[in-house]
Formats: structure tokens, sequence, C-alpha cells
């Protein structure tokens, strides 16, 4: 595995009574790392942790090598944090907003205001730089939140839920940024998200947690595994029926949205079509007619449902 | 053909400040953003009149000697002359003061802050120093000014010489006035995300002290209690930091460790509610 930039050792963080992270051990590479999870899951809270505005109640966490309890400002000095909910600092235009916080992270003034003009149109905001930050759209205000993370350069960004709110264009620019910051312009960042597509679309590796726990962790493309051994699968009949028989087969099932299910096939592959004829047998025996069968490419869903135990 | 500039996201490879000087950015910025308000600086403007017309007034004495019996100047003038800035330290705290954390708090700003390299110490003292800058203004500065004219205009150190106390009297008047104030507020300001209601719970705590006290006052017919009230304590305090009686009989000491009391209190509460996330048990 390259090179960490973040290191947690059995973590653990209580609210009160709710244990929040449950002796935690995680590595994150350099790169783009997405942090999975439903909501309640503990993400928030390794990133609030890695922070140091949450106090672990023991473990060590590291960050680009520093402790975070021992060197607090050292690392937020080399952070950006896009925080989930709208954050803006009141009473000021974009351009004031992005430049003070420049400052307030150690740069120059006249530094500051060059980056946060630089800044501000690569986040696609140059034309609306000197508006009033408190008229901004939602989307905006995500933008600006990307913007103030990013002025002063920092060597690992930690992104809240940074599509929240947004329209599908915005979502996508959005997106597009995040990728290039990674892939293109070396900034390591790990990006906190429910949303799975955004997850596969812009990181390379991913942790995923669920009840404050890590449940699995790795490359994407590691864990989503072999091609060919998912299948769509849509069938007439009991459908609970055809689930509890392909669990009781050692098949793994799960139902989407639509009418089409998902069925997982674990194991090396038997052979040409062994696979299919499993699932027909399954079928045949539940008394379910096959309507539709088809090999799929496994998504960061199944690694995600199959991590948290809903397949 | 390439272009001339490239827009796109650039690495910084300049010099970045580690000194802690976070604080003074956030107070300067802070200030600037009140001073851009024109009925602020106005107030800002017209608290200085009760320094222009000591000035006047120092003025005359020191060359007009008839005048002199009339205009007496003494270390009273500037007691008094602190006492009459008190109104403008009430305004100028309820109107710079309120917003200064709770705005903050309305936009989820702390976490902003908070996720910089500063600590929540810099944030406070940062936000203290607005204040602070303003009330210093209206207290400190013009009473010292005042006896630098009374110098100036006299021409001799003869006053300050029969009053050596003055200087570090209107200083730690001044202080007094000025801790007292901000403190206070910018812990009220903390905890609350509306600027107005802050605002008000200042207003409250200032009037309502001053209303029990008066209260019980009329129904005990002494002034024991004076230190049930916040004005009243610090105008004890100023007394005797000025050597004048003490206007009620609540021992300065007594009120004395109320307003210390009272500052202590305020930054327990900015240290419990300046925090990068709020923790619900």
């Amino acid at each position: 595995m390259s090179e960490s930039v973040v290191t947690l050792d059995r973590v653990s963080v209580t609210y009160g009574k709710q244990r929040a992270l449950r002796d935690v051990s995680a590595v994150f590479p350099k790169g783009a790392v997405g942090l999975l999870g439903p909501n309640g899951a503990g993400k928030s809270t390794m990133l609030k942790s890695l922070l140091g505005f949450v106090k672990p109640d023991s473990g060590t966490l590291n960050v680009l090598g520093l402790n975070v309890a021992d060197k607090p400002l050292e690392v937020r000095a080399r952070l950006g944090y896009m925080p989930e909910s709208e954050a803006h600092i009141p009473g000021m235009n974009a351009v004031s907003l992005v430049a003070y916080c420049g400052q307030l992270s150690g740069l120059p003034k006249a530094d500051a205001m060059q980056r946060a003009h630089e800044v501000l149109y690569y986040v696609g905001l140059g034309e609306a730089r000197y508006r009033n930050v408190e008229t901004y759209s939602t989307g905006m205000k995500q933008r600006i939140k990307l913007a103030q993370a990013l002025v002063h350069d920092p060597d690992l960004l930690f992104l809240d839920e940074p599509t929240n709110g947004m329209d599908p264009k915005g979502r996508d620019e959005m997106l597009e940024l995040i990728r290039d910051l990674a892939h293109n312009k070396g900034v390591n960042l790990i990006l906190s998200s429910h949303l799975l597509p955004d997850v596969e679309y812009t990181c390379d590796h991913v942790v995923v947690m669920d009840k404050g726990t890590v449940a699995t962790f790795g490359t994407i493309e590691a864990l989503k595994g072999p091609a060919g051994r998912v299948y769509e699968v849509r069938v007439k009949g009991e459908l609970p029926t055809f689930i509890a028989a392909l669990k009781a087969a050692g098949l793994e099932a799960s139902e989407t949205d639509e009418d089409v299910m998902r069925v997982f096939v674990p194991g090396v592959p038997a052979g040409s079509g062994e696979d299919q004829q499993r699932i027909c047998g399954v079928a045949l025996s539940a008394g379910v007619q096959i309507r539709h069968l088809k090999p799929s490419l496994p998504t960061l869903e199944d690694v995600f449902a199959r991590a948290i135990g809903e397949a | 053909m390439s272009p001339i500039h490239d827009q796109s996201y650039r690495r910084y490879q300049g010099a970045r400040n580690m000194s802690g000087s976070a604080w003074a950015v956030i107070a300067w910025s802070g200030i600037r953003a009140m001073l851009a308000k024109r009925a602020y600086l106005g107030l800002v403007i017209f608290s200085w009149v009760p320094f222009i017309v000591n000035a006047v007034r120092i003025y005359v004495a020191a060359n007009y000697p008839q005048a002199g019996a009339f205009f007496g100047i003494s270390a009273i003038t500037f007691r008094q002359f602190l006492e009459s800035q008190s109104v403008f330290v009430f305004f100028m705290t309820v109107w710079a003061g309120a917003g200064l954390i709770a705005n903050d708090r309305r936009a989820n700003a702390l976490q902003i802050y908070l996720s910089k390299p500063l600590l929540r110490s810099e944030y406070i003292g940062g936000k203290l120093a607005v204040l602070v800058a303003f009330l210093v203004n209206v207290t400190l500065i013009p009473g010292v000014l005042l006896i630098l004219l009374q110098i100036a205009f006299s021409g001799s150190f003869d006053f300050i010489r029969a009053n050596a106390f003055l200087v570090p009297a209107v200083i730690l008047g001044s202080l007094v006035q000025v801790i007292v104030a901000s403190t206070t507020m910018l812990a009220l300001s903390s905890l609350s995300k509306s600027s107005r209601y802050a605002a008000l719970l200042y207003t409250g705590a200032i009037f309502f002290t001053d209303a029990v006290f008066g209260a019980v006052r009329v129904i005990t017919g002494n002034t024991r209690m004076a230190w049930l009230s916040i004005s009243a304590n610090m105008g004890q305090v100023t007394d005797v930091i000025f050597r004048q009686t003490p206007k009620y009989e609540t021992p300065w000491i007594v009120s004395l460790m109320v307003l210390l009391a009272l500052v202590a209190v305020s930054i327990s509460v900015l240290e419990r509610r300046v925090r990068g996330v709020e923790v619900v048990s």
C-alpha cells in the first residue's frame, strides 16, 4: 500500500452515552479516499476527531505524520476542511471571505487575496466573487466552502458531503473539481459521503464505516472483485421465497429500487454458464420464473451493501 | 497556443506565517466591518463630544483664571468624564458586541474558524479585541488625552504632580469598564445564534440588576445591597480607584469580587460555548 496520510489506531469517541467511534483502526493512503457509510456511521465524527474538534476517549490519530493531540495547529495548517452543514463567515463577500480564511491559515495578506481570486475562479465563482455570500444559492455555498478549504493550498482535504443540496449539473461540476484536485493537482483528499456514485467517480480507495466501526477498506477495484460474478435478475413469482432460496443455496441477493434484483455468486467460477445454471436451479426449486438474467459489473453499491450486511 | 495565465488550481509556494497572529486578523476584520457601518461610525464620532466639551473646559480653565473657579478642574473632572462615557460604553457594547459570536454561530462559522491553525483562545481573543478597541476608544484614549491636554494647556506639570494617581486611575478605571462590559457581552453573544437576543440579554442584565438594586434600596432604606447591580459595582470600584468616597454602602472589595466573578463566569461560558462541534449528550 502507498504511503499513508491518515492513520487511526484504536480510536474511540463517545458523545454522552452514544459511542460514535468504537476502537477504530484505519489507514488512509495518499490520493483520493472515500469515507462511506450510512448516516450515523461515524464518518463526520472521524473527520472532526482528525481536525481536533472532538477529543477521543482513547487511541491515537495521525495526520500527515503528525499526532493530532500533540500538534493540532501544525496539522490544521496543512488541512483543508469543507464542512457538511452550510457554513460561512457572515457579512462578507466571497473574495473577502476566502482571503480572510487564507490569512487565518497563515498566508500573508497580499498572497491570501491573490489566492482567493484564483481559487474562486477555479471553483466557478469568479463572476460572483464580489457578491455577499449570504445571497448565494445552495450550490454556490458548497463551492465557497470548497474555496475556503483550498485557499491555503492544503496537503490534505476533508470534504464532508460536498455535493449536498446541489442540482445535477452543479453536482457533476463539483465532482469534476474534486477529481481534478485529486488526480491532477496532487491534493490528497478524504471524501465523506453516503452517495456511492460520488465516491466511485472521484476516489481510488474507500473506507466503509458502519455503526462506529470500519466495515471494510481497500481500493475500489479490489473490493468490487472480478467482473461477471454479479447478476441482474428479474423474476415473476414470490420474491421473498426466491431470496430465501438463494441465501439457502449460499448466494447473496439484494433488492434494488427497480424491479431488478442483484445476485452475487461468491467463490471462483466453476465454468462457463455454471453460475447462471445455479441461479436458474434455485428459481426452479423456489417456484419462480426468471424473466431476466444478465451478468453485471459489481458496483460500489454492491461492496457497500455487503460490507454493512445489507446483502 | 498556451494560455497567458493559468486560471486553474495552482499549488502555493509562498511564505506561511505560523506566529499565532490569527487573533489580530480576526480583530482587524471585525473592526473594519463595524466601521463600514455609517451609523456605527457616527456613534464612534459622537462619543468624542464629551471629550471635546471637557477639552474646551480645560482650555478655558487654564487660560482664563477668572473662569477657573467656574470650570474648576480636579481629579473629579476625570472621574466624571469616565462616568459620562459609560452611556457610550453601553451602546457600543450592545451594538458591536452582540453579534460577534452569535452571528458566527448562526452561520456555522465556528467550524470554519477552528479548522484553521488557530486556538479557541485566539478566536475569543480576536473577538474580544474588537470590542476592547471600540471601548478603549471612548474611555481610556480620551481620558489620557484629557490629562495630556491639561498639561499642555496649563503649561506645567503642577496639576499632574499634585494628582500623581490620575494617570493610573484613568487607565484602571477605563479597564474596569472595558473588561467587564466586553467579557460579559461576548459570553452572552456566545449563548445565542441571534445578535438581537444577545443584545437583549445584555441590556436586561444591566437594567434588571439595576432595577433589583433600586427595589431593594427602597425596601431596606440603605445601599448595602449595591453589589446586586453591575453598574453600581463598577461605580464603587471606579470611585475607589479615583480616591473618591464610594457612593454606596457596599464595601468596594465586595463590588470588586462580584465583578471578578462576572468576568470569570463569562470566560467559563466562552470556554464551553466556543467549540468546533456542538455536542448534544
